[in-house]
């Protein structure tokens, strides 16, 4: 009787009962194509801060390289001061990264036994400049302002120091290798575990770097002068931030004359509750260092990415919030007015017996199905909505600024450095300083992002714990309305 | 039986009161069948609900069979009205959506008697009022009188002690309404319950042993002597007249 009675009486309303249904469906959909979208955001973030930190890395350290500490230009292979004209020279330099200057290693083994840090690994990224040209007059000289020399060649790269005692940790478990898992893997151990001096030797290459520069399993790469053999190329996500070429950490230490040092700190706490105290406590360590969390990366996270996630957490939210209420509200009006059209039929039923709670119960029944019917026809909206966002949306991009991780900053390249190198007045074309200014100028980084709106259970349980809700809720008003209804108030109407 | 001591029935209006019903008393035997008539808006339908319990007095008391109607808890009179009253309204007041047998056993579901009897006796119920073969039809598909038998029918099924019905025959025709007139006559004769029917039919109203006459809220009750002593009650005995 009961399933029969309301399964007929919906039909009979099958007009209201379809109002009260879509606009339960227009909410549900907007808060699962919200959400889903909101869910995008977060995972487009959320690689951004990995590609840049390291998956399972919390925080990093690192020191900001003040004006002229970073050292100036040293060559390295053999750089003369006594060269003729028209003799050619070949230039190498191997520096911290932009921006960073060195930590001592001590302080990684200190920081690892901080209460709270699960993990700790320290890491050399540095730059490297390679130049060649030949000597037209004078000599290469960081002072002198006789030096001439044109035409020269510049070319860049970086080179990440991985310290292999740490594989979940650094630079290269940050490159989100979408290939090059098993290299990596076999390089982690040859490096760990070979005592032959040629595995230390051996590099691993950034896939896109070889595309450029041709390169392959077996290649040789020269470092800082040094050769070293590829053992293979590592494939990562568009959004990752990494180096070129990767060294194990001793290795690069050697050849950038760093020994016992790095300049990035990648630290895991033991649980995310810990981040906040383990940041005071590297700080309380390190009182010099710049000591970032994922949340402190993030809010340097600037771009369309984060117009996005502002429009998602404000607009969004709230239009979904609101387009909701609006649905529930015309769900508890339809409803009760529904019941107020049934008043006869109420009192009737009243009156040969029934009591209130099963009246209520045959009202609350009536709006949960179409609370049920709203949140499958929202859930089928709100997939047509995430489909259209993974569809339509255009591509994001995510802008790291200038402070914080995988920045540069101004002074890298700064005077008063050993050997700096004096600002030629050669007229040959190439003219380097520009070249410098533009390589260690303070670096943004921008990475594009496709943005997706991704759905899970959790985002359909919503759903349906939202259309389920809205039927209660005006089940519950347009209940207490026939509740109320006094038979003989309901008889007396007819009459 | 029925007990009603100087009861009153006042309604609040605008700022105003109504009386509807001014310290009536009667008694109502079991198995009685009463007419009551009167000018519209003078109490007839107030008497009907407050006999009913679907309504409480302002003052004084609606006994019937020991419980005091008014003085009872809301889901007691429920309780009541399900075991013992059957109503039958002037609109028939049938669920649109139901067919007509399952209307009729509407009326047994607050007994929670198990599905198959109820549907047994539903179509039971609908074959004594002639309506066998509609059981499957809806309202809208059923005649005023046919739907009237339906309305019959739900206020019979349960078997209840008093019938209690609001001028059954007042939407329809001359021919109708005599059948739905002798219908129910029978039925209370053979039946043997309480029949009260609030009529503007004096026709109808005088086929009641006794009639109770409601004039402004006050009460008077005249004998139809012609079927006095025809019905199973003594009326001259049950009548407690305190207007006339």
């Amino acid at each position: 009787m009961y399933f029969r009675y309301l399964g007929r009486e919906l039909r009979r309303r099958a007009r209201s009962a379809s109002v009260v249904a879509i606009g339960l469906a227009l909410g549900v959909g907007l808060v699962i194509t919200v959400t889903a979208a909101a869910s995008g955001v977060k995972t487009a973030q959320a690689q951004v801060l990995h590609s840049l930190y390291g998956v399972g890395t919390d925080i990093s350290v690192t020191k900001t390289a003040t004006p002229g500490s970073a050292g100036g230009f040293r060559f390295r292979g053999g750089a003369s001061t006594h060269s003729a004209p028209g003799q050619p020279f070949s230039r190498d330099r191997l520096s911290s990264a932009a921006g960073l200057t060195t930590i001592a290693e001590t302080d990684v083994a200190s920081i690892s036994k901080l209460k709270g840090v699960a993990g700790a690994t320290g890491a050399l990224n540095l730059s490297s400049i390679h130049i060649t040209g030949t000597f037209s007059g004078g000599a290469p000289s960081s002072s002198s302002s006789s030096a001439s020399t044109t035409p020269f060649s510049v070319s860049t790269f970086t080179v990440g120091g991985v310290n292999a005692d740490d594989p979940g940790l650094g630079p290269l478990s940050s490159s989100s290798l979408t290939s090059g898992t098993k290299v990596v893997s076999s390089w982690f151990k040859r490096v760990q575990q070979s005592s032959s001096s040629s595995d230390q030797l051996l590099a691993l290459v950034n896939s896109s770097y070889a595309k450029q520069n041709k390169l392959k399993s077996g290649s040789t790469v020269t470092v800082a002068g040094t050769k070293l053999t590829v053992l293979g190329l590592v494939s990562t996500s568009a959004t990752a931030s990494v180096e070129d070429i990767y060294l194990p950490l001793s290795e690069a230490q050697k050849l950038a004359s760093d020994a016992g040092k790095v300049n990035t700190i990648y630290v895991t706490a033991a649980s995310a509750s810990d981040i906040s105290a383990v940041q005071t406590k590297i700080q309380h360590l390190l009182p010099k260092a710049t000591v970032t969390t994922a949340a402190d990366l993030a809010s340097q996270v600037t771009g369309s990415i984060s117009t996005a996630a502002s429009l998602v957490d404000s607009l969004g939210v709230w239009l979904a919030v609101l387009v909701l209420l609006a649905a529930f509200v015309l769900a508890a009006l339809l409803t009760t007015a529904s019941v107020n059209r049934r008043v006869r039929e109420f009192g009737t039923l009243k009156a040969i017996g029934w009591h209130s709670r099963r009246i209520v119960g045959q009202v609350l029944g009536e709006s949960v199905v179409q609370g049920v019917i709203g949140g499958a026809l929202g859930i089928g909206l709100g997939v047509l909505g995430a489909f259209l966002v993974t569809k339509v949306a255009p591509t994001l991009t995510a802008t790291v600024g200038a402070t914080g991780l995988g920045s540069g900053a101004a002074g890298a390249f700064g005077p008063g450095g050993r050997g700096g190198f004096g600002g030629g007045s050669g007229t040959g074309t190439g003219a380097s300083h520009q070249s410098f200014t533009h390589t260690f100028a303070p670096a943004t980084h921008t990475i594009p992002l496709h943005l997706t709106a991704p759905l899970s259970l959790g985002i359909f349980g919503l759903a349906v714990a939202l259309a389920v809700a809205g039927g209660l809720l005006a089940g519950i008003l347009g209940g207490w309305r026939a509740a109320r209804l006094q038979p003989a108030e309901a008889l007396r109407r007819v009459e | 039986m029925y007990e009603l001591k100087k009861l009153s029935r006042v309604y609040p209006k605008g700022r105003g009161k109504v009386t509807a019903l001014k310290d009536i008393s009667l008694v109502l035997q079991d198995g009685e069948f009463l007419t009551v008539q009167g000018p519209t808006g003078h109490g007839k339908t107030t008497l009907l609900l407050l006999l009913g319990g679907l309504d409480r007095p302002t003052s004084g008391s609606v006994v019937f069979d020991g419980h005091d109607l008014g003085a009872l808890a809301e889901s007691q009179l429920v309780d009541v009205r399900a075991q013992n009253f059957g109503f039958v309204f002037q609109n028939y007041n049938l669920m649109p959506t139901l067919t007509a047998a399952e209307n009729v056993e509407a009326a047994l579901v607050p007994l929670k008697i198990p599905t198959a009897p109820r549907r047994a006796r539903s179509v039971a119920a609908l074959a004594d009022v002639g309506l066998a073969d509609r059981a499957g039809h809806f309202p809208a598909e059923l005649s005023g009188g046919e739907q009237q038998r339906v309305a019959i029918a739900r206020a019979l099924v349960k078997a209840p002690k008093v019938i209690l019905a609001d001028e059954p025959t007042g939407n329809l025709d001359e021919v109708t309404r005599g059948e739905i007139v002798a219908l129910m006559e029978r039925l209370w004769k053979e039946r043997g319950m309480t029949l009260v029917v609030v009529t503007h039919d004096t026709q109808v109203a005088k086929r009641a042993p006794r009639t109770a006459i409601i004039t402004n809220g006050t009460l008077a009750l005249r004998v139809n002597r012609r079927k006095a002593g025809s019905g199973r009650p003594d009326p001259e005995a049950a009548a407690e007249p305190v207007e006339s």
